[in-house]
């Protein structure tokens, strides 16, 4: 992941995308999803690019963009850590393994570690309601976690 | 002859350690020179024993759960490969109680068959239903599925066959048959393990329903949170496609029907199914105002089948075997099987296929076994986070659509989470509340305004402020959501709050007021 892009560079790759994935139907979200793929986040540059290509207005980008939890509007940290925080994690002590999380990054949600190594952040079910509390980090899952399961963890991620 | 094992690749596997003991099998298999195969099924469902890994023997598969990578050298040195005894060792698969006494129609096949293999789907009874669906008329069809009983398995258990005779009776050039695979709901992972473990079986449904209703074009919208999901349906769907199941001649019939799997970005509303078809288009996912039907114009306007994932997946085994063999399942209206996911804090926790009719007791505490914490079982929540708590006298309802609407109540997409007592009510009223705020899409002021006031009442209330009035309060406000909002996530918010509230009143009772110390 590159995060220090020149604007040309955004530009060039973005078109690169577009060109590629303008022929879906409804292409704006697979376009979106491939741009984070791409840059780690959803540059603010991409918009008006987006914009005059999918002959949409650069309020109507801006407001899908915004919408959907997952597009981030800057770049996360090295390692992405989330925690569940639905019901079915809540009864096995999700709470609490979520508090023990932000104490041992000394982080909240949504927040970074000062040395970009982790970016904690909440999800809202992972589909492993049988073996919670569930996390995943980086795409891999982890379910039935324990407090020194959840500090192997960060401590995977903190490397 | 080759041995085979299976090792499990489904997301809950995995999350419990199925890559390292996949991988230690292989090299321990090559290191000893052993004669044996490694299959990564999906899941069998019993996920307390995962990863559960499996042998084929003359007497038939041999279970052994749940394995660590370290135990997989004392399990070669005890004879797997023969079904040897060992510590983990829980005898034939099929016999194992939680498995033998579900009756699997939809999920036949998921956990014991190789997912990406269509020669092993056709083996397991596989593409049978679009066999006979392709020499049908649509009409055939549609009466096929109505006479079925079938429901949708998403949760507003709406008649699937009386959705497809809209759509095959709708003019359109352009028809889509659009899979809701945006399975959000915690407590759930049909979905997810269908996709995981047995993806043929989602595409032979939708292809049935693209030949039912004229539609030549499919999308599974499903979720960015389910990674393994994704590749098991996107592999299995060229799979497809390179065996002339999909394309421009269905199974060499004059049918033509494709699809492709698109990936939500995390909205939960994006699950409601006008949501969902606005996202598909490349929108917001702001939900529409009904009717017009998705039926008459739903994808970019076009007349759209839109199902859940479980719908669809249950329509090949009714085509295959018959309308009547599907409706003799179940009880009252609710016929045919639903998978049961059985969550949260239980012992026994995974997903369960059985007719309609079994009763919440029988549910948690037999199938499950009780909390996993050993404590006693407070409130269940049944279907997801906009289903209602059901505490411990309310065990006695069935499992069923009308039942379950007689008890302020849902089955949703049959997903249950169990509570011990530990559980604060009051707390899971105000997380109901929050739920909603976060995920609104915005657009209808109830559920908008309505779930960050409720949030604010249910903090008023914990904190002893006014506690009765605002308890009148939040119960107006709920009655506001029901009935003033666009769609489900408002509309159904209510009933967690509202059953936390009327079912156990003691956790919503004044806080103790602090005096002051000095």
């Amino acid at each position: 992941m590159n995060i220090h892009l020149h604007g040309a560079d955004v530009t060039e790759r973005t078109l690169a995308i577009v060109g590629e994935l303008k022929g879906l139907e409804g292409p704006l979200l697979p376009i979106l999803h491939e741009i984070q793929d791409e840059f780690g986040y959803v540059p603010e540059e991409c918009l008006p690019v987006l914009a005059r290509e999918l002959n949409l207005s650069r309020a109507e980008v801006y407001g899908v963009v915004t919408f959907y939890h997952d597009f981030r509007k800057h770049p996360a940290g090295r390692h992405v850590l989330k925690l569940c925080r639905a019901e079915a994690c809540q009864s096995m002590g999700g709470d609490r393994l979520a508090e023990r999380a932000k104490a041992l990054l000394g982080i909240d949600f949504h927040e970074t570690t000062p040395d970009g190594a982790v970016t904690l952040e909440p999800v809202y079910c992972l589909g492993l309601c049988s073996c919670s509390p569930s996390a995943m980090l980086d795409g891999e899952v982890h379910a039935r976690l324990d407090d020194a399961e959840l500090e192997a963890l960060v401590a995977e991620a903190r490397r | 002859m080759t041995v085979k094992i299976y090792i499990p690749r489904d997301a809950a596997a995995l999350a419990l350690g199925a890559e390292k003991v996949a991988t230690a099998m292989a090299e321990a298999i090559a290191a000893r020179g052993l004669d044996a195969t490694i299959v990564r099924n999906g899941s069998r469902g019993m996920h307390w024993l995962e990863p559960l890994v499996e042998v084929e023997t003359a007497e038939g598969r041999i279970a052994y759960g749940p394995v660590k990578a370290r135990d997989v050298a004392s399990l070669l040195d005890s004879g797997l490969l023969s079904g040897g005894t060992h510590p983990l060792c829980l005898g034939k698969t099929e016999e194992i109680p939680f498995l033998k006494n579900q009756t699997r129609l939809t999920f036949a096949r998921c956990g014991v068959t190789d997912p990406l293999s269509l020669d092993d789907y056709r083996t397991h009874g596989g593409l049978r239903g679009l066999e006979k669906a392709v020499s049908m008329q649509p009409a055939a069809i549609v009466a096929e599925v109505t006479e079925s009983g079938l429901r949708g398995r998403g949760g507003a258990g709406f008649p699937t066959g009386i959705k497809w005779k809209t759509v095959l009776e709708a003019q359109g050039a352009q028809k889509y048959i659009v899979c809701n695979a945006d399975e959000g709901d915690s407590g759930t992972f049909a979905d997810r393990m269908i996709m995981e473990g047995d993806p043929f079986v989602l595409i032979e449904g939708m292809a049935i329903a693209g030949i039912a209703t004229g539609a030549t074009k499919g999308y599974i919208y499903t979720r960015s949170e389910y990674p393994h999901a994704i590749a098991a349906m996107s592999a299995a769907i060229e799979n497809a496609r390179a065996a002339g199941v999909l394309g421009a001649s269905v199974l060499g019939s004059a049918h033509a029907f494709d699809m492709e799997v698109r990936t939500g970005a995390g909205a939960y509303v994006c699950g409601e199914e006008t949501s969902l078809l606005n996202s598909l288009e490349g929108k917001r996912g702001l939900v529409r105002a009904k009717p017009p039907l998705p039926a008459h114009k739903g994808l970019f306007d076009r007349p759209t089948v839109i199902n859940n994932v479980i719908s669809l997946a249950s329509v090949p085994v009714i085509m295959d075997k018959g309308a009547a063999y599907y409706r003799d399942f179940g009880m009252g209206r609710s016929r045919g099987t639903i998978p049961i996911q059985i969550a949260g804090n239980v012992k026994h926790a995974g997903l369960y296929e059985t007719a309609f009719g079994l009763t919440l007791g029988e549910i948690v505490d037999e199938i499950g076994g009780g909390t996993a914490s050993g404590r006693p079982v407070k409130a269940v929540q049944v279907g997801g986070p906009l289903g209602a708590y059901f505490p411990r006298a309310l065990f006695d309802t069935p499992f069923d659509y009308e039942a379950f609407a007689a008890k302020d109540g849902l089955i949703g997409h049959a997903g249950i989470v169990v509570f011990d007592d530990t559980a604060d009510m009051l707390k899971q009223a105000r997380f109901a509340m929050e739920f909603c705020a976060v995920e609104s899409c915005g657009k209808c002021t109830p559920c908008r305004i309505g779930s960050t006031r409720g949030v604010e009442v249910a903090d008023k209330i914990a904190a002893g402020i006014e506690p009765e009035k605002n308890r009148e309060l939040l119960a107006d406000l709920c009655n506001t959501m029901k009935f003033g909002s666009l769609c489900a996530l408002g509309g159904f918010t209510p009933y967690p709050v509202m059953s936390a509230m009327t079912h156990f009143p003691e956790d919503f009772a004044p806080a103790p007021v602090v005096e002051a110390a000095e």
